[in-house]
């Protein structure tokens, strides 16, 4: 228990910006240690470095958790428009706050502006903060980002534009303090009481591209473009992963979630491909070799669960899981045995 | 140790940085995008505070500029339910708040087609206050004769025709025509010995009236006033077909509803 609860505040400490530690001998788990002393056997050294020459040579590329992402940030979107123009008042509003079903549903983030620069508490909001609170607490807080943002798949695309530049030598990334975004989430609350104004609404992507789709408000797209351009050219998911308040508020009710990505060292072979497509690499510092406490890990509470881990996972130790559903996995290894 | 021969390979040594400095540029950048990004949120605050020298029209139920800002959280619900399409949401270079809901009257007015303030009823927040439930006790401006001149009853002159020409969009209520559904201003054409547009259409009983402009019982020329009880919704500077219009609706931005 309180093994799990120092756990949980490292964990929000690596959200806000704490740069991840390597752990100390004393606080591995005794099935990691004993798990870390075998991988360290020069048979098992032997495996590793066979099977991923094997990997390399037989790449294998998944896209399924990302097509279904896709098809839920687009189905999702097209929702709030099909039920505008169509009057079918399935989802009525924008992302900022909107109806579903007739329920009130309210973005944390906004209504948390809202509050702060009304400086009163409405129970439509209290109802509307509720009910989103809930259902993240059940899938996981930024599960907004990956599976629902529109914002999030434009930056994907942009991603991949930046991966092909930076390939090719023509940009190189530029990551910024992780611990601004927590910094710009409090100067964004404390502008929004003093000002008396939504300040953060000003340049919110999520809500401007939302509003854009249902209402027709082109010309803020020009902000949007803006910020694309950046991730693009200059910082790679700058937005995402440093700045937007949104998510960081959507992390921080993930942290208990039972939906989660799950992490089974015993089938890691660390050739750490999670780490280089996620978005939030440092929640996966565990797969390094030596860096897991435990044998088996759930993924922090920044993690999106998108998924894209898991699609690149050559060995299956990367699953997603429902704390309390999930049974232990015996053997998940998509290549098999190749020493 | 990490196996530095299993995890990918760390790219090519270029001229490197010290970590130190490496780290000192990490930190410079981050304050200069991170202050950007508090410059680029405060610059539509200060958009929107010099806009408040031409205040926009708000939807009925609004309450002070000040706070209605503040408890808008610019969903567009209020947009979803109008049935004459009168709100639009401010897009980023307007100045009336990003996302925030406003009305262009000469483009389509609130007739109160919906009868109960249905953008109330949609407002998530009470920045549209709830404690409204009458169309008479809105208190979005009001209306003023703002060009003379131009007014056609004080010219004593009738109107014939379509009032805002064939291709004008907007819609009213005529409950002559369709106690329910909204018709085009288009297709309803009038033939009016004096024209009397403006206080003919307005939803609010007694908010405008036509008074004479001399005690000569001769004199055709009438002059349009405006009572208390307007609400400012809008509907005389839609339907007004001089050019330029003769009455507009001056916003209020305190008091917009009758508590």
């Amino acid at each position: 228990m309180n093994r799990h609860l120092s756990r949980l505040i490292q964990d929000y400490g690596l959200m806000f910006g704490k740069a991840p530690k390597k752990p100390a001998p004393e606080d591995f788990s005794p099935e990691a240690r004993d798990l870390l002393a075998f991988k360290r056997t020069p048979e098992q050294r032997a495996v590793r470095k066979a099977t991923i020459k094997y990997e390399m040579e037989h790449p294998e590329t998944s896209q399924k958790w990302r097509n279904r992402r896709w098809a839920s940030i687009i189905v999702l979107n097209l929702l709030f428009v099909l039920s505008y123009f169509f009057d079918l008042q399935l989802i009525e509003g924008a992302l900022t706050a909107s109806r579903v079903l007739g329920f009130h549903f309210a973005d944390l983030n906004s209504a948390l502006q809202v509050t702060l620069a009304f400086k009163t508490v409405l129970i439509n909001l209290v109802i509307g903060t509720t009910t989103v609170i809930v259902l993240y607490i059940l899938f996981g807080g930024r599960t907004f980002c990956s599976w629902v943002c529109p914002y999030h798949l434009l930056a994907e695309w942009a991603e991949m534009l930046h991966l092909k530049l930076v390939k090719k030598g023509l940009i190189k990334d530029h990551p910024l303090h992780r611990a601004t975004r927590s910094v710009l989430f409090v100067i964004f609350a404390v502008l929004a009481f003093v000002t008396g104004y939504t300040i953060f609404e000003n340049i919110s992507p999520v809500g401007i591209l939302s509003r854009a789709m249902t209402y027709g408000t082109i010309v803020g797209l020009v902000w949007v473009g803006a910020l694309l351009l950046i991730e693009v050219f200059y910082s790679r998911r700058f937005w995402c992963r440093y700045i937007c308040p949104i998510g960081l508020t959507y992390g921080m009710t993930g942290g208990v979630a039972p939906v989660r990505v799950h992490y089974d060292a015993q089938f890691c072979m660390h050739e750490g491909k999670c780490r280089e497509v996620c978005l939030v690499p440092h929640v996966l510092d565990m797969t390094k070799l030596g860096y897991g406490k435990d044998a088996a890990h759930a993924v922090g509470p920044d993690c999106t669960r998108c998924g894209m881990c898991l699609d690149v996972c050559p060995t299956g130790a990367l699953t997603f899981n429902v704390k309390g559903l999930t049974k232990p996995a015996k053997d998940r290894r998509k290549t098999q045995d190749v020493a | 140790m990490t196996d530095s021969n299993e995890t990918t390979p760390s790219p090519a040594p270029r001229k490197s940085l010290s970590r130190a400095e490496q780290e000192r540029r990490q930190i410079l950048r981050s304050v200069a995008i991170g202050g950007a990004m508090v410059c680029a949120s405060m610059a539509g605050f200060f958009k929107v505070k010099y806009a408040e020298a031409a205040p926009h029209l708000r939807p009925p139920g609004a309450i002070d500029e000040e706070r209605f800002l503040a408890a808008c959280i610019k969903c567009g619900q209020c947009v979803q339910v109008c049935p004459v399409q009168a709100i639009k949401l401010a897009d980023i270079q307007e100045g009336a708040g990003i996302g925030a809901p406003y009305l262009d009257a000469r483009a389509q007015a609130c007739d109160f087609s919906c009868d109960a303030v249905q953008c109330v009823l949609a407002c998530p927040t009470g920045a549209l206050t709830h404690k409204l439930d009458k169309k008479e006790q809105t208190r979005m401006g009001v209306a003023e004769l703002v060009v003379p001149d131009v007014c056609l009853a004080r010219q004593g002159k009738g109107f014939k025709g379509k009032a805002r020409g064939g291709d004008y969009r907007g819609k009213l209520r005529y409950p002559e025509v369709d106690r329910w559904k909204p018709k085009p201003v288009a297709e309803h054409p009038y033939n009016l010995d004096l024209c009397d547009l403006c206080v003919r259409q307005c939803p609010i009983e007694g908010a405008i009236v036509l008074k004479p402009m001399s005690d000569d019982p001769n004199d055709k020329r009438r002059t349009p006033v405006v009572d208390q009880r307007c609400v400012g919704c809008g509907v005389c500077e839609m339907i007004c077909p001089t050019e330029p219009v003769a009455i507009r609706i001056k916003p209020r931005v305190v008091g917009r509803h009758a508590s």
